[in-house]
């Protein structure tokens, strides 16, 4: 994929929406295109992993493993972002990532842009605050997850 | 145009009251079907040559366990099928276990219906969004039915349905047939999932990324826990819908059904006797109160 067609990935993707030109260039200068099979493992639980991806198509799944068994926590599809942590300073993974479908994804080390961050200030504000934004919703669809609430005693019987 | 039949024509609310609203009417389990571990659906007639009551979707009838207790169940079925009524029940009690265990053959008694229906005939040539948690999807299904049935009376079907794990997810062979339907999208979604689960995890407003709406000419059917429902509320505001075109079935602790004892009460409302729809517009700041 040649930089204009990574600029222009980039832009269509809900992560950038708003994003300047200069911005998004210096974005596209760092990324990568990857894809991964189905029932491919990203990455599992406990690896050091320092990737941020932007999903462009296919279907991720968030799973915890427990004494043999394996949780599905969350789907991520095209339009979303994984690997977020990674742009914090700790890569270390707290979840495993599976693919369901082929996934196509525009991949960032996580240290290359967290040293972007540190060198260009408007650009690290503009991709944190995007960051912020996913965090913030995941925070958000996950506390609902907590609630529980199709098996509280009060939810319809009928 | 819809062939109406007189009690999809009358609109939401308010529905003319039931005859003999306090008479319980005999009537017998002909079938008993198991859709998850807790929750069965139960086919009743009146038999001996008697119809039950008509009803209109959303309403809700009261069930009597004889020697139990009486039970407010919405209607689940298919409100074309005079034959019939249809109730789906899940298991949370002494009442409602009494009676997903009734036997075929077994007399349950019948008051009803009672209370709004969903606004069928006010929607019409609207794209419509239902939105289920839940067994929330029972007071849907006899609207989605209606839908179908009347496909050409109405614009896009998208139906978006979350349940708490695979196990939990109510009439799944519907579900695929209504996927089938033109023009018709159906999302399902899990809170939880094992390996075997290849659809989406997460709760039912991850699902509104996958919907294009139109909220100048969209409508949307809500039931499901009030958390759930206040949430998706949220969402269909934040993409521009009206609370005129939002209506939600609530749930309250109802026991007379008629508006007589207030254990239902819903800050202005009786939610047996002017609900169990409302329109968002009726219920907003409601929904969110601790006590009212």
């Amino acid at each position: 994929m040649d930089t204009a067609k990574l600029v222009e990935a980039l832009t269509q993707h809900p992560f950038l929406e708003g994003l300047d030109q200069q911005a998004a260039e210096k974005l596209a200068s760092m990324a990568e295109p990857v894809e991964f099979e189905k029932d491919e493992i990203i990455f599992r639980e406990g690896d050091e992993y320092s990737a941020f991806f932007l999903l462009l198509s296919g279907v991720v799944a968030l799973e915890v493993t427990s004494a043999g068994r394996i949780l599905r926590l969350q789907t991520l599809s095209a339009g979303e972002e994984l690997g977020w942590s990674s742009l914090l300073s700790s890569n270390r993974k707290y979840f495993q990532a599976r693919c369901l479908e082929p996934v196509q994804t525009l991949a960032f080390d996580g240290g290359d842009l967290r040293k972007a961050c540190e060198e260009d200030c408007h650009f690290g504000y503009a991709l944190m605050s995007r960051v912020l934004r996913v965090v913030a919703r995941r925070l958000q669809v996950t506390r609902l997850q907590l609630t529980d609430s199709y098996s509280y005693p009060g939810a319809k019987e009928g | 145009m819809i062939a109406e039949s007189p009690s999809l024509a009358r609109g939401p609310w308010p529905l003319a009251p039931v005859e003999n609203s306090m008479a319980t009417l005999p009537a017998m389990v002909t079938r008993v079907a198991k859709e998850t571990a807790d929750t069965f659906t139960l086919t009743l007639e009146a038999g001996s040559g008697r119809r039950l009551p008509p009803f209109s979707p959303g309403q809700f009838s009261m069930l009597y366990v004889f020697g139990i207790g009486e039970l407010p169940i919405s209607i689940s079925g298919d409100p074309h099928d005079a034959e019939h009524l249809v109730y789906t029940v899940r298991s949370v009690g002494l009442a409602t276990n009494a009676l997903v265990t009734r036997q075929c053959g077994d007399a349950v008694g019948v008051r009803g219906p009672f209370g709004t229906s969903w606004p069928l005939a006010e929607i019409r040539g609207k794209d419509i969004l239902i939105v289920a948690g839940g067994i929330g999807l029972a007071p849907l299904r006899p609207a989605i039915y209606h839908l179908a049935r009347h496909r050409a009376d109405y614009g896009r079907i998208v139906i978006l349905y979350g349940a708490r794990s695979p196990q939990d997810l109510l009439y799944r062979k519907a579900l695929a047939e209504w996927g089938r339907l033109s023009d018709a999208q159906v999302l399902s979604t899990v809170d939880y999932g094992g390996t075997s689960w290849r659809g989406h995890v997460g709760v039912v407003t991850t699902l509104f990324r996958f919907v294009r709406l139109w909220p100048s000419n969209a409508a949307a059917l809500i039931c499901g826990p009030e958390i759930m429902m206040r949430y998706v509320v949220r969402e269909l505001e934040h993409r521009g819908l009206d609370g005129a075109d939002i209506y939600l079935s609530m749930e309250r602790n109802m026991k007379c059904a008629v508006g007589f004892c207030g254990h239902c009460q819903c800050g202005p409302y009786f939610v047996c006797k002017d609900g169990p729809v409302f329109s968002y517009a009726q219920v907003k700041g409601l929904l969110d109160k601790y006590e009212l």
